[in-house]
């Protein structure tokens, strides 16, 4: 991560990881890499946002995305308000656009936004001058999430180029995995998704991953694996296999990982339903690097905040 | 005119200022009459009064008349829409008849069937008879009543056919949503049948398209956005078709959009079924790739397709299988479409832009003929609903658009008659346009400019 050419930075928003070039991704993870160091120091605080303010502004319930952009926003000496939907007007009929003007009439300078609805950051980014964080739409992009992956996976690796990396679990219904297809891809990883037939999306092998429905295929040779959250909220039609079954059929458990490479990393980006993506004795395994991702979170978020604060605007 | 009070006064304006505009000859010089339901295609001079065309000929004598130069443009049968929404009573914000024919005249439309999806719905007698006064006084063009198939459009009960005929309607409709009963439709068909009416079906089975917002496919995998499948459509296009067969009565498919229904169709045309079908330009123009913007005004239902649709879609126009092109001209406001994808309601405008977009995708890309493009836009739409309009011949009524089809202009959002300004369309430039228009022999747009 260093011999890092400089860049000029020119995105205002960070939507999603479709939207950013192999360049962008990689200056972000250089930064992000500075701002490690920062977070290992007696004295945890830069002042590079000194003087601005940081909304998180989050339509959706969140602890672990929130804390962790309050905290980079922080550690950057910014000021930050958190807006939850049910403190604020939101749902009493004030619009998405009408609230970002509000919020940028108050002179704020980035809005990190978590929204339900697919989209809702790329609608708010157009419609206000400040810049817009996605912390999370809908089933569309979590592209600090898919940042933070892979910023820990090349920390552990060296390298994402030529890495196979499979996504297991709900594609389906994950912002976590199409950011990560993006990102991983975009960086030159061979990936590979992995579900049952019913969580698997139409269309998603243009985005140019394997797709298979078997688990040891998808472990089998892979450096490092992704192991997604079932949503069983999202479930509505009730049409999603059972906890049990699912665990039995693509569960990572210390039987299954046996057949993986020795030193295959284990990711999984929270919160973990122990004994239904995987057995507590991987989570807290030592392949699983499930706590240096919420660490090394921090730091990429730091760089985004950084990053889009100070965006040269053409 | 001093003996008269101030109301009498007005009315008396009014019948002045009717008398006067139908009493006035005109005479299109030198145009390009292209007149499909007799055949005609030539440059010929026509002279309008008393609201009917009273001679096609060469060379007719100037005398006594306003003279509108024709030369390089096209001699029209005025436009027919058989599917637009109006959106009154109830839903004046976002489009009124007045507004909404405005609309269509700036389209080259003089006719407009307007669908019952109002609050509430055309789904008796009284309040069709109430719409019928609104578009007595206010309409610019002609509007023609779609009535509901089922009461409250809730799918159930069959409204009284033979009561709202009576009140003019041209044909029911359920449109906005689809008869999910088999036994209901089967009625309808049944009760339309013996009215002479038109059923016209919106096609969806919203078991198989859920909730879905966009097309599903790659681009809504990508987007995270709720995908409906082609076969929401195409199944319940199929049960139809079936039904139409069984009770040996028409259908009318409305806004086609999937390949699989075309097919669907031209076979049913193949084998005798009396179904006919429309699509709209939309549907020809865009595919769902533009939805990649989040843009709610690439939000419809049925949705934008593919490619792959596209052409099936283009294909069946060419080879008669949909037999128009409508609008489906869908006012919303812009505070119901600034906001998340997911919570905007569906539907664009479609009357101002129908034409040009038509006459890009299907006339100058080579596909259909201006006479094929006026059959679609004109002709059939007539036929369907059984409206005596779309021909030009000697005593028609003089509904008339004159269409300059090298005409390019950049469509703007202050450039819009009508009320609701959701169009994708936008800032597009585009080509082919009415310039003048007539409804029953009373010139309503010269030269790009409406005259009320």
């Amino acid at each position: 991560m260093t011999n890092e050419k400089k860049m000029v930075w020119t995105k205002k928003d960070i939507i999603g990881l479709e939207y950013l070039s192999k360049e962008e991704i990689e200056h972000i993870l250089y930064t992000a890499s500075s701002f490690k160091e920062v977070t290992t120091r007696q004295i945890k605080k830069v002042p590079a946002l000194r003087g601005k303010t940081v909304v998180n502004l989050f339509y959706e319930p969140s602890t672990r995305t929130r804390i962790s952009f309050e905290l980079a926003a922080k550690r950057l000496s910014a000021d930050v308000i958190n807006v939850a939907v049910e403190a604020s007007s939101v749902r009493k009929g004030e619009t998405l656009i009408d609230t970002g003007k509000n919020i940028e009439a108050l002179k704020i300078d980035i809005i990190v936004v978590r929204h339900d609805c697919s989209g809702a950051p790329n609608i708010l980014a157009r419609s206000v001058k400040a810049s817009v964080v996605n912390a999370g739409d809908g089933w569309h992009e979590h592209p600090t999430q898919a940042l933070l992956d892979i910023f820990t996976l090349k920390s552990k690796l060296g390298r994402i180029q030529g890495l196979n990396v499979s996504i297991i679990g709900d594609i389906a219904h994950s912002r976590v995995a199409r950011s990560n297809m993006w990102g991983l891809t975009k960086l030159g990883a061979n990936v590979t998704v992995c579900a049952p037939k019913i969580l698997i999306p139409e269309g998603i092998e243009k985005m140019g991953v394997k797709v298979t429905n078997d688990i040891d295929e998808a472990i089998r040779g892979a450096d490092a694996i992704n192991v997604l959250r079932m949503q069983l909220e999202r479930d509505a039609a009730g049409v999603f296999p059972s906890k049990v079954d699912f665990f039995k059929q693509y569960g990572i458990s210390e039987e299954r990982l046996k057949k993986c490479k020795k030193d295959i990393v284990v990711m999984h980006p929270g919160p973990i339903n122990r004994g239904v993506e995987m057995s507590s004795g991987v989570a807290d395994g030592q392949n699983s690097v499930i706590l240096e991702q919420v660490t090394n979170g921090i730091a990429v978020r730091m760089a985004v905040l950084y990053l889009a604060a100070h965006a040269k605007r053409q | 005119m001093g003996s008269l009070s101030g109301w009498q006064y007005y009315i008396w304006q009014l019948t002045q200022r009717g008398s006067k505009k139908e009493s006035m000859k005109y005479l299109i010089k030198n145009g390009r009459v292209i007149d499909p339901a007799n055949k005609i295609d030539d440059i010929l001079d026509m002279l309008i009064s008393e609201g009917k065309v009273q001679r096609i000929e060469k060379g007719l004598p100037e005398g006594g008349c306003e003279i509108i130069d024709a030369k390089n443009l096209i001699i029209s049968p005025g436009l027919v829409d058989m599917h637009a929404h109006l959106r009154e009573p109830g839903r004046e914000d976002e489009e009124t008849v007045l507004t909404g024919t405005r609309a269509a005249i700036k389209g080259g439309f003089t006719s407009v069937a307007c669908m019952p999806n109002t609050e509430p719905p055309l789904d008796n007698p009284a309040i069709v008879r109430s719409l019928n006064e609104i578009i007595e006084k206010n309409a610019l063009a002609n509007v023609f009543v779609v009535g509901a198939i089922t009461e409250g459009r809730a799918g159930k009960r069959p409204t009284d056919f033979h009561k709202l005929k009576r009140e003019h309607i041209v044909a029911v409709s359920d449109d906005g949503s689809s008869v999910e009963d088999d036994l209901v439709i089967l009625e309808a068909l049944r009760q339309a049948k013996e009215e002479g009416l038109l059923v016209i079906e919106h096609c969806e089975d919203t078991k198989i398209s859920a909730n879905g917002v966009m097309n599903q496919g790659f681009v809504a995998t990508k987007l995270g956005l709720r995908g409906i499948p082609a076969g929401s459509e195409y199944e319940r296009v199929k049960r139809n078709i079936e039904l139409a067969k069984k009770e040996s009565s028409a259908i009318h498919i409305a806004h086609v959009s999937a390949k699989e229904s075309v097919e669907l169709i031209r076979k049913a045309k193949k084998s005798g079924i009396k179904v006919t079908a429309e699509t709209a330009p939309h549907y020809f123009s865009l595919t769902e790739e533009c939805c990649a913007s989040y843009d709610t005004n690439t939000k419809m239902n049925p949705p934008l397709r593919t490619k792959e649709d596209i052409e099936a879609i283009k294909m069946g126009l060419k080879d008669g299988t949909i037999n128009c092109i409508a609008t489906d001209h869908a006012p919303h406001t812009d505070n119901e479409k600034d906001v998340e994808f997911d919570f905007a309601p569906f539907g664009i405008i479609g009357l101002e832009t129908c034409l040009s977009l038509s006459a890009m995708e299907l006339v100058e890309k080579k596909i259909m003929s201006w006479s094929d493009l006026i059959i679609k836009m004109s002709v059939n739409p007539s036929k369907i609903l059984g409206i005596k309009r779309g021909t030009l011949k000697k005593g028609a009524v003089a509904d008339i658009a004159i269409i300059d089809p090298n005409k390019e202009y950049t469509y703007t959002k202050d450039s819009i008659e009508s009320k609701s300004k959701n169009s994708p369309f936008i800032n597009w430039v585009l080509k082919g346009k009415a310039v003048s228009v007539f409804v029953g022999g009373r010139l309503v747009m010269k030269d790009q400019e409406l005259c009320s």
